[in-house]
């Protein structure tokens, strides 16, 4: 099979139509929910989770909620809400700062920071990083960057226990943002919409409970530059389009690719698609412009990065098989049968 | 090193597998068998760090070093031999203290 950057084209009229007769069958099938909740970043891929929705089911049964707290992006909250008005979306504002604090999660967080930097407190700013595949020589080392308020930036390696408290404590975030969307999808009676691209669900960028939870996750099998291809068809704003994908979760600016993925995410597309269609990695290197053995080296990660967060994936595990429960989904039970 | 070797075997064991030593050889790596991730280098660093007293630097951080029993073994000797060299005198590890 031929192996070139075009490999991710789709066409994006036929690929929606799929998305929203599927999310259609989901809801009135499995689901038995009468809309979507989906929690809006002001970022690409809930950008364009939202625009399906809204194709799919009418605005009126989608809600928009955007979860903004003290170290979003100043720029995060006015994207989210240019892409609720331009599909035309209900939008609600659920401010999740006062919970953050009301559990400790700021708190929290500077105790496992000042594990590291001493000094750390009111002025200081911070961010986890580890690095490239390509650029380590041994196993992965995570970093805090701290930024002092004198601006300088440092760099020290985190020991176990910080590193551990410092992903706890941030991963309050995304569970508590979960929380309110099923909050809300319960008393809508919605189910709630999950928005990781390819690359996200694969390689477990997610965190458990938290923004990994969902009813339906209408995106998960779309590459990153697939995506990018549906926003422009649906018309999602080029200001999110333009915007540089970033996780939105420290109180420093953090990309995608200095966090988790080893390339950036055009080339890390590639580089799953490659692997996942056994394109031999000399193939992938001459198109991306890497050398052989830096296309092994991220086929490695990948497949460590599986390994790794494969138990992200994982509903609760059982001692013993329960068939009533976890054999094949019987959609085609009359609601009848619920009531007996 | 008898010592640092059981020191270590029983860490994994205990750590890692809950009790069952059966695929754990000297030479098993760590990394192949699936036995420890990113975060379980993290907490073989965290217990060498703390049972033998060193300080495992970031160039250090290699599957050459750590992903065997044999290997971490070897690796404290090459720290602790170095240590001596630097000393001129007894080891700054505190293996067996």
């Amino acid at each position: 099979m031929s192996f070139t950057r075009e490999v991710l084209q789709l066409d994006p009229a036929r690929e929606t139509a799929r998305i929203c007769g599927r999310i259609r069958e989901l809801l009135a099938g499995p689901l038995r929910r009468r809309g979507l909740v989906i929690g809006l970043s002001g970022g690409i891929d809930s950008s364009v989770t939202a625009a399906l929705a809204a194709r799919a089911v009418g605005p009126a049964r989608v809600l928009a909620l955007e979860m903004p707290e003290r170290h979003s992006a100043a720029e995060t909250l006015a994207l989210s809400t240019l892409v609720a008005n331009r599909f035309g979306l209900p939008r609600l504002q659920e401010e999740i700062t006062q919970p953050l604090e009301a559990i400790g999660f700021y708190q929290r967080y500077s105790e496992a920071v000042r594990l590291v930097f001493p000094d750390y407190g009111p002025g200081w700013s911070s961010k986890l990083v580890t690095e490239s595949v390509l650029a380590r020589t041994g196993f992965s080392r995570f970093s805090l960057v701290a930024r002092r308020p004198d601006g300088t930036l440092e760099r020290r390696r985190l020991p176990l226990k910080p590193y551990l408290e410092i992903v706890a404590a941030t991963n309050f975030k995304q569970r508590i943002r979960k929380m309110l969307e099923y909050y809300h999808a319960d008393r809508l009676n919605f189910a709630v919409a999950g928005t990781p691209n390819r690359l996200e669900f694969d390689q477990g960028f997610f965190v458990k409970l938290g923004d990994g939870a969902a009813d339906l996750k209408p995106i998960a099998h779309l590459y990153k530059s697939q995506v990018y291809q549906l926003a422009d068809y649906l018309g999602v704003p080029g200001e999110v389009i333009q915007r540089p994908p970033t996780t939105d979760t420290y109180s420093l600016p953090q990309g995608q690719d200095e966090f988790y993925f080893s390339l950036p995410l055009a080339q890390m597309d590639l580089c799953l698609y490659g692997k996942n269609h056994g394109i031999a990695p000399e193939r992938v290197a001459a198109v991306i412009g890497l050398t052989s053995e830096q296309i092994e080296r991220v086929y490695r990660d990948i497949e460590g990065k599986r390994v790794a967060t494969r138990y992200l994936h994982l509903s609760p595990l059982l001692v013993t098989e329960i068939p009533e429960i976890s054999g094949p989904l019987q959609s085609s039970m009359p609601v009848s049968a619920l009531h007996q | 090193m008898a010592y640092a070797t059981n020191k270590i075997r029983t860490f994994i064991i205990d750590n890692f597998l809950f009790g069952d030593d059966t695929r754990l050889q000297e030479t098993t790596s760590f990394l192949e068998e699936g036995i420890i991730d990113s975060t379980g280098v993290l907490e073989l660093v965290n217990f060498l760090e703390e049972e033998f007293g060193l300080i495992i630097t970031d160039e250090e951080l290699i599957p050459e070093n750590l992903d065997s029993i044999e290997r971490v073994e070897a690796f404290l000797e090459r720290k602790r031999h170095h240590a001596d060299l630097e000393n001129e005198g007894p080891a700054v590890l505190r293996i067996g203290a």
